[in-house]
Parts: C-alpha cells; sequence; structure tokens
C-alpha cells in the first residue's frame, strides 16, 4: 500500500481526508492520483491540469525525492512509500 | 452585502482568503456561481443554492477539450537579437488559466468567459459546459488549430489580467440580449466587441467606429482593447463601453460606436462601466487617471454619469474621499440596479448610493481587492 500525506490546504476542499490514514494500490505517481480521485472525486484536477500536468504550483514527492515526470507522472512507487502532495512554495 | 434598516451591512458569503473574480446570480434559477481562482489548485466554478451560506465545487469544471490550441505570443532572452530578447509564435495547447465573467439567458444557458479566449456554453443549467468552437476557432484568431500550425496570424492578442502568467487573450464581458437571446455580445482583451446573431454559431466583429490610439493602424478590424460593455436591459439598442482608449456609447445595438471621452473632465479611461436598465442614455463610470497611471484623478475619487448618452457628464464626489483617494476600480466591480449605485475597488473600499451617484456612503474600507460588484 501507498501511504498519501497531504497539505493541509486541501481538507479545506476535501474534508473527507482529514484525519485518517489514506492509503492506495498503485505502482505509478499516476495511479496514485487515480486511485485518490476515486476517494476524494474533483480532487484530479486540484493537482493536475487538463492535460495531466502537474499544476505549476503543486508539488508531489515519493518519500524525500520531488518527481521527476510532472507531464505523465510515470515515477515508481513501491509498496510501503509515502507519497506528499504539497502545494509549492512559488514566493511569499 | 445588504440593507438593514438605514445601513448597508456587509458580511462575508464564503470562500475567506480565496480569489473570487466574479460572482453572479443565474436570474433564471436563482443559483448563485462564484469564479474562482485558487492560484496553486486552478480555476473552480462554486455554486451555492442557498443565498451563499453553502457552497460546493459545481459537478462539471470548465476544461479545454483535447486538441484545442491557440497562437501564443512569448517573449524570450535572445542574445544574437540587437534587443536582447525574441519573439516566439507558436500554437500552444490550451489549459485554463482563469474563469473571468458568467453570464446567464433563459432555457437553461450559462455562458462562461476566460483566459485563454474560450467562450463555454451550457445549455442545461451548468449541468455540462462544452468550448464554442466556432468562436475558439474564428479566423480572426488562425483558424482551427486542432492539428498542424496555423496558416494565419492571430489577430487577438493578450491581457496581463491572466493567473497563468501567459499573455494570453481573455472574454471579459457578455451579453445575451435581452431583445433576443439567441444574440450574444463578448467583449476580449485584446480583440474588441464580438457578436453572434445565431446563438453562437458565427461570430464577427463589431468594433466599427472605434479607434486604437496606441496603435500604428488605429482602425484596424480587431485588436482594439474593449474593457467592458453593458447594454440596457429594455432599450438594448443602447450598448456602453469603457476602452482602453476612451468611452464609447453605441444607439444601434453595437453596429457602430460613438467616442463619448470628454478627457478634460476626467473621462476617458478605466475599466467599468453600468448602465441604467430602463434609461439607455444613463450610464455611470469610475474614470482613472489613464493607462500610465491607474489611479483615481489627483487623489479625488469620483463617478462620471450621463444622462444624455455621453454628450454632457457629471462629477459625483459627495461622499467620496476626495483627498489621497488613489483607487481603481476593476471591470467587474461598478454596477447599478433601481438608482442604486455600488462599486468596490482594488485597494478594498466599498461604496453605495441609492440616489443615482448623488451622494455616496461607505460600507467599508478594509476588504481585499474588490473585483467582482453585483446586484442580486
Amino acid at each position: 500500500m501507498i501511504t498519501l500525506q497531504f497539505t493541509r490546504h486541501l481538507f479545506s476542499f476535501f474534508p473527507q481526508l482529514e484525519g485518517r490514514v489514506v492509503q492506495v494500490e498503485a505502482q505509478s505517481v499516476a495511479e496514485v492520483v487515480r486511485a485518490l480521485e476515486a476517494l476524494a472525486p474533483g480532487i484530479g484536477f486540484y493537482l493536475l491540469d487538463e492535460l495531466g500536468r502537474v499544476r505549476t504550483h503543486v508539488n508531489i514527492f515519493v518519500g524525500p525525492d520531488r518527481i521527476r515526470d510532472r507531464k505523465t507522472l510515470s515515477d515508481r512507487v513501491q509498496p510501503g512509500d509515502t507519497v506528499w502532495i504539497l502545494q509549492a512554495l512559488s514566493g511569499g | 452585502m445588504e440593507r438593514v434598516g438605514s445601513q448597508w451591512v456587509a458580511k462575508l458569503a464564503g470562500h475567506a482568503g480565496t480569489g473570487v473574480n466574479f460572482v453572479a446570480r443565474d436570474p433564471y434559477t436563482g443559483r448563485l456561481w462564484a469564479l474562482l481562482g485558487h492560484g496553486h489548485w486552478g480555476a473552480k466554478l462554486s455554486v451555492s443554492d442557498d443565498g451563499g451560506a453553502t457552497w460546493a465545487d459545481n459537478a462539471a469544471q470548465i476544461r479545454y477539450p483535447e486538441g484545442a490550441r491557440f497562437i501564443a505570443q512569448d517573449m524570450y532572452e535572445d542574445a544574437g537579437s540587437e534587443f536582447g530578447v525574441g519573439v516566439n509564435i507558436s500554437t500552444k495547447p490550451a489549459t485554463l488559466q482563469e474563469l473571468w465573467v458568467i453570464g446567464f439567458g433563459p432555457g437553461g444557458r450559462v455562458l462562461v468567459g476566460t483566459i485563454p479566449g474560450g467562450l463555454f456554453e451550457s445549455h442545461d443549467g451548468g449541468a455540462t459546459f462544452a468550448l464554442n468552437r466556432p468562436l475558439w476557432d474564428h479566423e480572426s484568431r488562425g483558424g482551427d488549430l486542432t492539428s498542424g500550425e496555423a496558416e494565419r496570424e492571430t489577430q487577438w492578442f493578450g491581457t496581463p489580467a491572466s493567473e497563468g502568467g501567459d499573455f494570453a487573450a481573455g472574454i471579459h464581458s457578455i451579453v445575451v440580449d435581452s431583445a433576443n437571446p439567441e444574440r450574444l455580445l463578448l467583449a476580449v482583451s485584446t480583440a474588441g466587441v464580438i457578436e453572434s446573431a445565431d446563438g453562437g454559431r458565427t461570430w464577427r466583429s463589431r468594433n466599427k467606429g472605434m479607434r486604437k490610439d496606441h496603435s500604428p493602424e488605429p482602425e484596424a478590424e480587431w485588436g482594439h482593447d474593449t474593457h467592458y460593455i453593458e447594454q440596457c436591459q429594455h432599450q438594448p439598442q443602447h450598448i456602453w463601453q469603457q476602452n482602453h482608449a476612451g468611452v464609447y456609447y453605441s444607439n444601434d445595438g453595437a453596429e457602430s460606436w460613438q467616442k463619448v471621452s470628454v478627457p478634460e473632465q476626467g473621462v476617458h479611461f478605466g475599466f467599468p462601466v453600468t448602465v441604467d436598465a430602463h434609461e439607455g442614455r444613463r450610464a455611470w463610470l469610475v474614470p482613472a487617471r489613464g493607462d500610465n497611471q491607474r489611479t483615481a484623478i489627483d487623489g479625488g475619487l469620483f463617478v462620471a454619469r450621463t444622462d444624455d448618452g455621453g454628450q454632457s457628464w457629471t462629477q459625483q464626489r459627495k461622499g467620496l474621499p476626495q483627498g489621497n483617494a488613489w483607487d481603481v476600480v476593476y471591470r467587474h466591480a461598478l454596477a447599478n440596479d433601481a438608482g442604486c449605485v455600488a462599486f468596490g475597488s482594488t485597494t478594498g473600499n466599498l461604496y453605495v448610493s441609492e440616489d443615482g451617484g448623488e451622494s455616496w456612503t461607505t460600507v467599508g474600507n478594509n476588504f481585499p481587492p474588490i473585483y467582482s460588484v453585483r446586484f442580486g
């Protein structure tokens, strides 16, 4: 299972994710987002644009490493990994 | 805000801390729509069916369809150029940068204007939206760019209002003709006024009489920097326009425009305009000094009103700050209803008049930047 950690900002839009351990089955970050969409419908469009790219001011980490493929999210995940979905600190 | 006894009282109606570009009530359904700009999380449509007590993301969001592209003009560093920069013109896939304006028509019609330059239509009250392809693929924008490179240049240019940073065009004004809902008028920064007489199947420019004083081709068909247009509800042939290059008025339904600026009275540059619902010759503006100084004029805030189609103007200052007031009022932040006029500024000041602008009351001075003021 992959464990997800979120910026608190997202809980104001998706309160169903707050105060619980969120875990999904996935082999890539793209699959993580797809599984997350089933738990919180609409969240995919908060994280990605229409082209499926990670929004400019969103960051996703697998463990300590920021994902490299922001276009198709092909970065692999392993059972036991933690994926962090965060807002980028883009100044200010 | 609402009138409680003898006072206007403002209250928070949701979305604290979120950028809200436009709020309006669908007069056909009573539903409130908010056009949000979340920054990190993108632009979202939010709706409320209980007068703003609770809000939810609309089930259908605005998304450009796969293959929707537009001609972009991006500046880049170019050491080989004598100017140090070059301009790269390319076709780019469209993604939603900003929701800018929403309009409503009978029969479940909801229209949303966006950056970059999309008109999204719903015929089912907002349950589904689709990009209007005849406008997106219009010859003035280079034609159908679904595949291949553009064969023509775009005559649409950009607006700095985009949150996403791209210098792309935006649709900020939507008029559903009150006499004929199949007739639509849009205004675009920067292209001008655009009309469809057949419900959005075909489009043409409506820029006759407008002059681009800032351009070597001032009377070109396209490229006009209309800041906002509004139609008189009960005299729909009367349409008003605040333009980058002055104030325009049409009494023939936008067939032609007359420039009615009086710069020596401060009536020339600004963003918003609002027209009386019954008397099409009566309109209000909140002028700014000019494009080189986007502030109130000489530190004194005033509203300019005409009752005669722009032949004469009155500066309405009573109750508005006349010392060190440098407010600027954006295009959607001035409105009127039955003699009541209200506006808000980017410096968070909100004013209302109940006598057609003769005198003004301050509702508050510490709001965030105010982008949208609507009655409803």
